[in-house]
Order: C-alpha cells, then structure tokens, then sequence
C-alpha cells in the first residue's frame, strides 16, 4: 500500500462546486422541457427545481458534517442524473400524469434515507456485523412478491412488485444491497479458506468442492428469480454481483470462469424451457422480422421503436421536448435511454454513459482505498452492480444484448430503484470517507479483527 | 485484492466501451437503414405537427393549420369541408394524405426547394417551420352553386373551366365527405371518423383517385363530338354530308343492333345531317361513321381531345386516365362511338374535349393553382396558362360550336338555354346495362362566340327524366352566374 504522505483533504468545496454544476444540468434540462411544452414554466418547474437544490445542499451539509472526506464527485454526477431523470419523466407526463412529480417525491425520500444512513451509520464497517441478517433479509424480500396478499401479481409478465396500500415497490432492489453486503461479509471472512484450498489444474486453481456452496447458493437464488419472478435481468445482476466480489475476494479467475459457464448453462436451459425468456431472445435476434415485431406480448416493437427513435436523435438529438418519444412504449422507465439518444442525441447520450462510467470508478476508487476486505468487497461490489445494471439496460436498449426489465439508475421512473440506488451512494460515500479519510486507528467497537492483504 | 479491484474496473469499461459503440452503431452508422425503415413512422410524422401551409379559395382558408394540442402543435382544420373534400384531400396522421394535401406537400409542409432560404432562416431564428400557402383558380360562389344543383344522395360531378385559360373554375361532385373527422390526432377519433366516412354509400377512403378527376364514366353520346371531329378532319365527311340514319343499325358480326332512341325524333328521317344527327343525338349516323373511318381515326381523334393521355403538370390532382379501347370488333366499335361499351371517361376528359372545341381546338393545361405564397407572401410560383395539345383545326372547331349551338337552341339541350347569349352543349345519356338507369350527361360552353365558361355535368345512375332535369337546366344556372359576374 502506498503510504499517504499528503495530508487528506476532505474537498467539500470541490464537491459544492461540481454540484452547481450538476443542479445547473438537472434545472436547465427541466427549463428546455418547459420551454417547449403547451404549458410553459408552470409552477411545476419552480417546485421541482426549488425542492432538488435544497435536498442537495442539505445533502452536501450532512456530508461536511459526518462524512467530509467522501468522495467529491459521487454526490454531484448523482444528482445530475437524477435531475436529468426527473426533467426527462416530467417531459414525457401526458396531461393529467403525474410521473414527474411523483419522481421527485421519491427521489426526496432516498435522499432522505440515504442521509439517515450516512447520519446514523456512520461507518460501513459496522454492516459486517449483518452478514447473515442480510442473507435472511435478501431472501424475504426475494419471496415477498410471491406472497399472496402483499404481492402486486403479474406486471408486464414479471411478478417482482409487492403492494403497501396505494404504494407498489420492488424489494428486490433493495434485495441488491442485502446481498451484497451478505456476499461482501461472508467473503471477507472467508476468503482465506476458499484461496488456500483446492487442486491445480493448469494454470487454473479449481475451488474445493465445498467451497463452491456459496456459488451454487447464488446461482440456485437467480435462477430461482427467473423461474419464480420471470425477471432475467435482476437475476443476471444478483448473479454478476455475486462473481465479481467472489473474484475481488480470491482473485481466482477460475470463478469467473465457473460463473460465466453457469450462466450460460442457466441462460441456454431458461431459454429452452421459458417462454419468456426465449421471446427476449427472439425479440433481439429476429427484431426486424414482421411476425416478431407485431408480435404483442413478447415482441420487439418497444425495442424497434426505441432504436428507429434514436437513429432519428442522431448526433445531435432533435432537442429536448421536439422528439417522438411517446412512439416508444415505456419512454420514461425501461426506454428512457432511448428517450435521451432521440432528444438530446449521440453526444448527450454519451455524457450520460460517461457520467455512470464515471460514477462506478469513483465507486472502484473507493474500494482501492478502503482498508478493510470487507469495505473493498462492498465497494467492489456495489460498483460493479452499477455498471452492469448500465449495460444490461443500454445494451438492451441499443439491441447489443436482448432486452430485459432493468431500470436504468437514477434516471428511470421507479421509487424502489432510485431508493436503492441512492442508499448505494450513501454506502459508497462512506466507504470513500474512510478510504480518503486520516487512518482511523480506533478499532470499531466489537468489530472482528480481520487481516488485510494488500497489494 | 487491489489487483482484481482493477481488473473488475477494467471489466466495467470494457462493457461500457460496448455501450459506446452499439450507440455509435445506431444513432449514426446504421441511423440511416433505420429512418428508411418502412416500419418508422418518424419520417411521415416529421412535419405532422408542423405548421403548414393554408390552402385558400376567394381569400379565405379552406384548409389551415391551427392551434393543436399537448401532441402537435398544429393541427389540420377544413372549413366548408364537403364542399371542397374532393379538392383539398385530407391529411390524416394514420391514413396518410391524398388531393392536395399529398400532391402539393412539399409547398404545404415548406420542404419545397423555392423555400430552401426560408428553412434555413428558421433554423437560425428557432421559429417553427412554416409552409407556403397555396391559393386556388376556384371561384367559392361558382363552387358552392355547383355543389348544391346536385342534389343530396345523387352520385354526379360537376366541372367548370375557363376554357381559355384553362383555369379550374369550380369542381365538385357527391358524396363528399369531412376530413376534420380523420384530421383529430385523438387515434381513437381517427379510426372512428374513418369509420363513419367510409360507411356513407360511394365513398371509400382507400381509393387514391376519386371525383371529377378519377371516376371513370360511359361517356354516351358526348363522345359523338370526338365522331364528329374525326369525320370532318378524314376529308371524308365535310358540314352538308348526307349520314345513313336507319332505326336500327344491324351490328355487323353480331346478331345485335344498334337503335337510335325509341321516343325521339330520330326516327322522322332514314338519313340525316350533322346538325340533325347531333340535335336530336341519333345514335346510328355516328356509328355508320366509326364503321366506314374504322377504329384507328376514332381512337387517334380521342386521343387527341385526351383519352389515354394525361392532364399535364399543372393540375396537382391525381387522376385517372380515360379509355377508348383497342382491338375492337366492329359491333364493339360502332357501339364504342356512341359512347357506350367499354369506352370511359372523366368528367374532367370530357370538360377538357369541350374546353378545346370552345378554344378554337387547342386544349389548355386544366389548372387548380393560382399562386404559391412563400409565408412572408413572397410569390413562389404562378402557373401561367399552357397549352397541352392541339386537338382539332379552328376550323373544324368553329364548325362544331355551330352545330353544338344548334342542339341548344333548337335540339335536346335547349333546357341550357340563357336569354341573349349563344350556348353551344351536347347532352349524352349513357346505358347501364338493363337497369333503365343512365349516366346523363351536358357539356358546353359559352358564349360560343367568345367562350367564357365551358360547363360539364354528370349525373350517374338516374332515369331519363331525372337526368334531363338535373343537366341542361342546371347547366344554365351555372352559365348565368358566371357570366353575369
């Protein structure tokens, strides 16, 4: 490791700064929308814009306050995103809708949490305690939609909503962080017994046949996702979640091969024996033929309609409120990527990878720094959720990879996504605080002691 | 573990250098397969909500784009919509565009090269591109009469023209239809009034040509008229020829005959002149002509007034072409001289065959447009009169207004009559099979010693008496309100 001869900084004003900026994105974005609606300016705008600057100040204050050596550039690429959501949703709300409003309530409430989290948490060491809670957290939240009673039924073919009075949400988005933090805990205690043991093959070290529990574990989990909930593409995300902290953890490539090939393996048998996902196959493969594209359920209408929006975006996109978003079903959640390609274009688009590519390397960063396995796990983990929930979602949108029902971070329409997503930031703020923070040398109260490799 | 930190990360990048390219790939490297793509409807909806341009008769709009809603801006509005239907077309985000809403839609929608400055400084100023407006020959007083002497529930058309000029001076036919009722970008309202409109007998939307300038009709006896001019062009037949005029013609080849009309006065002579033949519109002296000239004179004299031919580039209308058939037997081609059998015409072919004669045998090119405005008024475009084709010598032209002026003043379509102006016309009646049903037809002109207005009116499917009601008289009507403008 290297030693931190610097003093660290905390860079709050850095942070304050970027956030201007980041709110400037989010409110301008939000004035273009009103500029070219019917409706111009209505007090929508004002009582949007005003309510986001102040959770995000009230946000940055926390952070001086609790957490000042986090990462300065987290908190300002998320709030650009979920502004950018919230003009985009608002822009696509039919009169009489309320989608944008009822984002932003939503996205004050994960703020919310998040601050709570950061306030009350105050060090991401002390959820290593929760290892085996999460677990059985994760696994409740897994089955609730299945729960007669709570469960909201068949959305869209997939059964991953509960009910809570007039309320739907998706508990398996919070279910990512559970197992995350479960994988991170276990691993990190783990990790020894898993690296030592084992036969050599090659160059490849094969895991020990007991120690392949908690794989299967994970793969039996997403499996189950797919078969019970029908939604492939939370399965693939637990899944990768699940290999890339197995990998960080041994740094055996051997698991990821042994993954890859259990997901290809579940993937090809889903597809022979699961209407659904082998439509989505179909859907991406065959999308230009007519029997596939007027096919309804299952066809790539939404697919075909997103991709012929974003061609007509172009370069520079037809500007935000001028395009024909509202050709492409689900323009505000699952196809908000091709929402922003048609009006904003190929350049906007690209800044809005670039802002998650951006996002998860803050979040990597964190973990190079962190000082314990388990915070480099969660980190790791976390991150890497981040980025491939990206490319599940925009890949599928772009037709690079067959569609599945992943919301794209903070910018889709959906309060359980951006209240997960925002308590991942929290997480990933506290984690880069104490990785970017003076070496704390309390030890936390009760914490297991751990070693560290580090290289 | 850092190590494998890093590779993770260069994992994540390495799909999101995936991403960048399937991006790239769409928006701009296969952006072009894809907006060609005739599943995309972005192209037809592109200038959808766009302002476009009014179509205006007299002064005033008959079709605009005004205020829209939430969806489009603009949105397409007719006023006095069934009486210009046939005219304006209608535009219709679902079922396309026809008339001049699809015809002119470059000029409507802007898109027209002669507007090329004018989008470019719309880009520069952020305005909504605009298109130009077009205004019409139409004379809405004309159009309105005209629309009304067919009664509700008659199939007919009606045409009148300057035959001069060859300007388009009304032109209207029923059913017509409200094309505000599929111009709602409420889809459900769209599929609804579609609906509704097609459900009306004699209507259907899915027709591209309809009216004045599509239907295709048995022209009857008006075709005696393009008999008459290929007789006296063959240097066969001159204006004191003595014409066969039995009862009856025996078809030759056939077991058929060819009668003149029962209750008429054809039958008061076994030969008869033009004047005779074309007053009282004996049937067999026309034919006896086909016979002896044969199928090629008569097919060239009507391609000349335009069977078979188009209507020139200045009518922005589409529109069917009119058949003299070939190949024919001669029972097909004395019964085709007549006008009946598989012979068709537009209403519009024979207003254009009188225009000619009216013009001293030169047909102009029918025109609708008068001016194409740029929005700033700036004038685009003005068609000038044109000449289409010479269908007959003046002289020969002359001797047939004489003749035509006979019918009206002493003949069959003397209901045409105005005091103290000379109408030249012909009437026709045309057989549908057994039914006792015709299309009952007048076409002239006037005044026929300096043509003003040429008049073509057709009534389908109605008995002898309704059809001599509906034509000659209402042909008057007509002749009076223009000339005394």
């Amino acid at each position: 490791m290297i030693l931190a001869i610097t003093t660290p900084k905390p860079r709050r004003n850095v942070e304050l700064v970027l956030l201007v900026l980041a709110l400037a994105v989010g409110i301008g974005a939000s004035a273009m929308v009103g500029l070219n609606s019917p409706a111009a300016f209505d007090s929508d705008f004002w009582f949007q814009s005003s309510l986001l600057v102040v959770a995000a100040f009230a946000f940055h204050m926390i952070l001086r306050f609790r957490a000042k050596y986090a990462d300065p550039i987290i908190l300002p690429i998320v709030v650009a995103l979920n502004g950018l959501g919230l003009a985009l949703i608002h822009r696509m709300d039919q009169p009489g809708e309320d989608t944008g409003n009822n984002q932003l309530r939503w996205t004050l409430l994960a703020m919310a949490v998040s601050i709570i989290v950061i306030w009350f948490l105050k060090d991401h060491r002390l959820l290593r305690r929760f290892t085996f809670i999460s677990l059985a957290a994760s696994a409740i939240l897994l089955v609730l939609p299945l729960v007669p009673g709570i469960s909201a039924g068949e959305v869209l073919g997939a059964s991953v909503w509960i009910r809570i009075g007039p309320m739907t949400f998706q508990p398996g988005e919070i279910a990512k962080i559970t197992l995350a933090i479960f994988f991170a805990g276990y691993l990190s205690s783990n990790r020894d017994l898993i690296l030592l043991a084992g036969r050599k093959i090659g160059p490849m070290q094969l895991p020990r046949f007991k120690d392949l529990g908690p794989m299967i574990t994970a793969w039996l989990v997403s499996i189950g996702i797919l078969v019970f909930q029908r939604d492939l593409g939370t399965s693939i995300l637990f899944f990768g979640l699940f290999i890339v902290i197995i990998y960080v953890a041994t740094s055996r490539i051997s698991w990821v091969v042994i993954g890859v090939a259990l997901i290809l393996g579940g993937g090809f048998l889903a597809s022979r024996f699961f209407s659904h996902v082998a439509f989505r196959l179909d859907s991406w493969w065959n999308a230009f033929t007519p029997e596939v594209f007027d096919r309804s359920p299952g066809g790539s209408g939404q697919i075909v309609q997103g991709l012929f929006g974003m061609a007509d975006g172009g370069l520079g996109g037809t500007g935000l409120g001028q395009g024909r978003p509202d050709l492409v079903p689900f323009a505000n959640s699952d196809m908000i990527v091709a929402l922003i390609g048609e009006e904003l274009g190929l350049i906007g688009l690209f800044a809005v990878v670039m802002l998650y590519m951006l996002l998860f390397t803050r979040g990597f960063r964190a973990a190079l720094g962190a000082r314990d396995a388990f915070g480099k796990l969660l980190a790791c983990g976390l991150s890497f959720a981040i980025a491939l929930q990206c490319f599940v979602v925009i890949g599928g949108v772009t037709r690079l990879i067959p569609l599945t029902g992943l919301t794209t971070p903070f910018l889709a329409a959906g309060g359980s996504s951006l209240l997960a997503n925002w308590i991942i930031v929290g997480l990933l703020l506290m984690i880069s605080n104490t990785a970017r923070g003076p070496v704390d040398t309390t030890p936390v109260t009760h914490a297991p002691t751990e070693a560290v490799q580090t290289s | 573990m850092n190590h494998s930190i890093r590779n993770a990360w260069m994992a994540a990048v390495a799909m999101f250098a995936l991403l960048f390219g399937a991006i790239s790939y769409v928006q701009v490297i296969g952006a072009g397969d894809l907006n060609d793509n005739p599943w995309n409807q972005r192209a037809v909806l592109a200038n959808y909500c766009n302002d476009r341009g009014a179509i205006i008769v007299g002064g005033k709009p008959i079709a605009e784009s005004v205020a829209g809603d939430e969806t489009c801006k603009y949105q397409r509005s007719y006023a006095q919509p069934e009486l210009y239907a046939g005219i304006t077309g209608y535009f219709s985000r679902t079922y396309g565009s026809t008339g001049l809403e699809q015809q002119l839609r470059d000029e409507l929608a802007g898109s027209s090269d002669q507007l090329f400055l004018d989008r470019v400084s719309q880009i520069f100023l952020g305005s909504q591109p605009k298109g130009a407006s077009v205004e019409l020959t139409l004379d809405p007083v004309i159009q309105k009469l005209a629309y009304d002497l067919i009664p509700d529930g008659q199939r007919g058309s009606i045409v009148v023209t300057n035959p001069k000029t060859g300007a388009i001076i009304a032109m209207v036919s029923k059913p017509s239809y409200d094309p505000n009722l599929i111009a709602t970008h409420d889809p459900a309202k769209e599929k609804a009034g579609y609906d509704q409109i097609n459900q009306v007998p004699g209507i259907n939307l899915n027709q591209s040509v309809s009216g004045p300038t599509g239907e295709l009709l048995a022209p009857g006896s008006v075709f005696k008229l393009v008999d008459t001019a290929a007789a006296l062009s063959s240097g066969k037949y001159n204006k004191d020829s003595v014409l066969p005029n039995p009862d009856s013609l025996p078809l030759p080849g056939s077991s058929a005959s060819l009668p003149n009309y029962a209750g008429g006065n054809c039958s008061t002579r076994n030969t008869a002149d033009f004047p005779f033949a074309l007053e009282q519109s004996c049937n067999t002296p026309f034919a006896s002509i086909a016979l002896d000239l044969g199928q090629q004179a008569i097919a060239d004299q009507a391609s000349k007034f335009g069977f078979g031919q188009d209507f020139g580039d200045q009518l922005k209308l589409q529109s069917a072409v009119s058949i003299f058939p070939k190949n024919l037997d001669q029972a097909a081609l004395a019964q085709s001289a007549v006008g009946q059998r598989d012979v068709r015409a537009t209403p519009l072919q024979i207003a254009m065959m009188t225009a000619a004669i009216a013009n001293k045998g030169v047909q102009m090119k029918p025109n609708l447009i008068k001016t194409v405005r740029a929005p700033d008024l700036r004038v685009i475009s003005e068609p000038k009169a044109e000449a289409l084709r010479t269908s007959t010598t003046p002289d020969i032209a002359s001797q047939i207004t004489q003749w035509m002026t006979d019918v009206v003043s002493q003949g069959i379509a003397s209901g045409a009559a105005v005091p103290g102006v000379q109408v030249a016309g012909k009437t026709g009646t045309a057989q549908l099979g057994d039914s006792g049903l015709n299309n009952s037809w007048f076409t002239g002109f006037a005044p026929a010693n300096d043509p003003q207005v040429a008049v073509t009116i057709v009534m389908e499917g109605v008995d002898v008496s309704t059809g001599a009601k509906l034509t000659s008289p209402n042909a008057k009507k007509i002749f009076e309100a223009v000339l005394n403008k």
